[in-house]
């Protein structure tokens, strides 16, 4: 069975690297919608490659936090992200492939991928 | 429809969030030989009024003002039902809330219990200022999983962190598979 002797270790491994996570400076906010809507459309896979995507990137900047229903339920897994000094971007029917895709090109690169926002969804 | 149990678990368990509350208690207590299975969802929130807590299974009850639907709990007592189980809420203003849905284990209709440590993982990740306990029971054998245990092994390193999340989702898996060996 693993043990809590066992995070202790990962604790003691980590106190080494930390440090670096401190700045939050440029933080970019990746925000999930999690209400019974989003939960059913599949939002918790979507939550959980956003997660692993910026832990193996190592992007400290960016913040992944939850919401509840914005009320376009049809369109869900919804996804916001703002970053300071630009226009917020809703993505809309995500799945775990497309997160780690807008991960990529959206988060490390700066490019919005246009196809997946709810502009393109709703023509 | 939710298509397994823990989702369920996640978006119940979203309304304990949304009550304020600062500790959420979820038990999934499996027992082979009576053929039930029991989810229990537990919160020190700001709990309801008898009025709110007889309502709530009501697809068209909800304090929200935004629209006049809420079907979280709705969902969750049906899947119960389906199964010949039910569901049983108590609530007090001030105090809390219990979420109780009992289940029949081996019957047709009931849903995979699916990923739990991605709902209590889930929750973790995103709700830095709440503590959750995730007790899973199988037969005579149990393990506990504890956020307020954890974070005071971790000492100043938080809980959300990727690698402590990731250690979560794992200790959880590998002991519920654990539990499961021992009583076969």
């Amino acid at each position: 069975m693993k043990s809590l002797a066992e995070l202790q270790a990962l604790r003691d491994k980590m106190r080494n690297s930390m440090g670096i996570r401190a700045d939050d400076s440029g933080n970019i906010r990746v925000v999930v919608g999690m209400a019974t809507c989003g939960i059913a459309a599949g939002a918790r896979p979507v939550l959980q490659a956003f997660t692993d995507e910026v832990a193996k990137r190592g992007l400290h900047n960016v913040t992944i936090a939850q919401t509840g229903c914005i009320g376009i339920c049809q369109y869900e897994p919804v996804v916001e992200i703002t970053e300071p000094g630009k226009e917020k971007v809703t993505y809309v029917k995500m799945t775990a492939e497309k997160a780690a895709q807008v991960v990529s090109n959206h988060l490390v690169n700066g490019n919005v991928m246009t196809e997946y926002t709810i502009g393109a969804a709703a023509k | 429809m939710m298509q397994e149990l823990s989702l369920n678990v996640l978006d119940v368990a979203e309304n304990s969030v949304r009550a304020g509350a600062t500790l959420i208690g979820i038990e999934v207590d499996e027992q082979p030989k009576d053929d039930r299975l029991i989810i229990t969802i537990t919160d020190n929130g700001c709990g309801m009024t008898a009025e709110q807590t007889a309502h709530v299974t009501d697809p068209f009850f909800t304090t929200r003002t935004t629209r006049k639907v809420g079907l979280g709990v709705p969902f969750f007592k049906m899947a119960a039902e389906l199964t010949g189980g039910s569901l049983h809420m108590e609530s007090q203003p001030g105090q809390g809330t219990t979420v109780t849905a009992s289940f029949g284990l081996s019957h047709i209709d009931r849903m995979p219990l699916g990923d739990m440590a991605g709902t209590v993982c889930s929750l973790i990740q995103c709700n830095p200022a709440i503590d959750f306990v995730y007790t899973r029971r199988y037969g005579e054998h149990s393990f506990v999983a504890d956020t307020r245990e954890f974070r005071k092994t971790l000492g100043e390193i938080p809980l959300q962190t990727p690698e402590v999340l990731a250690f979560i989702g794992e200790f959880i898996r590998e002991n519920s598979a654990e539990i499961q060996t021992q009583c076969n």
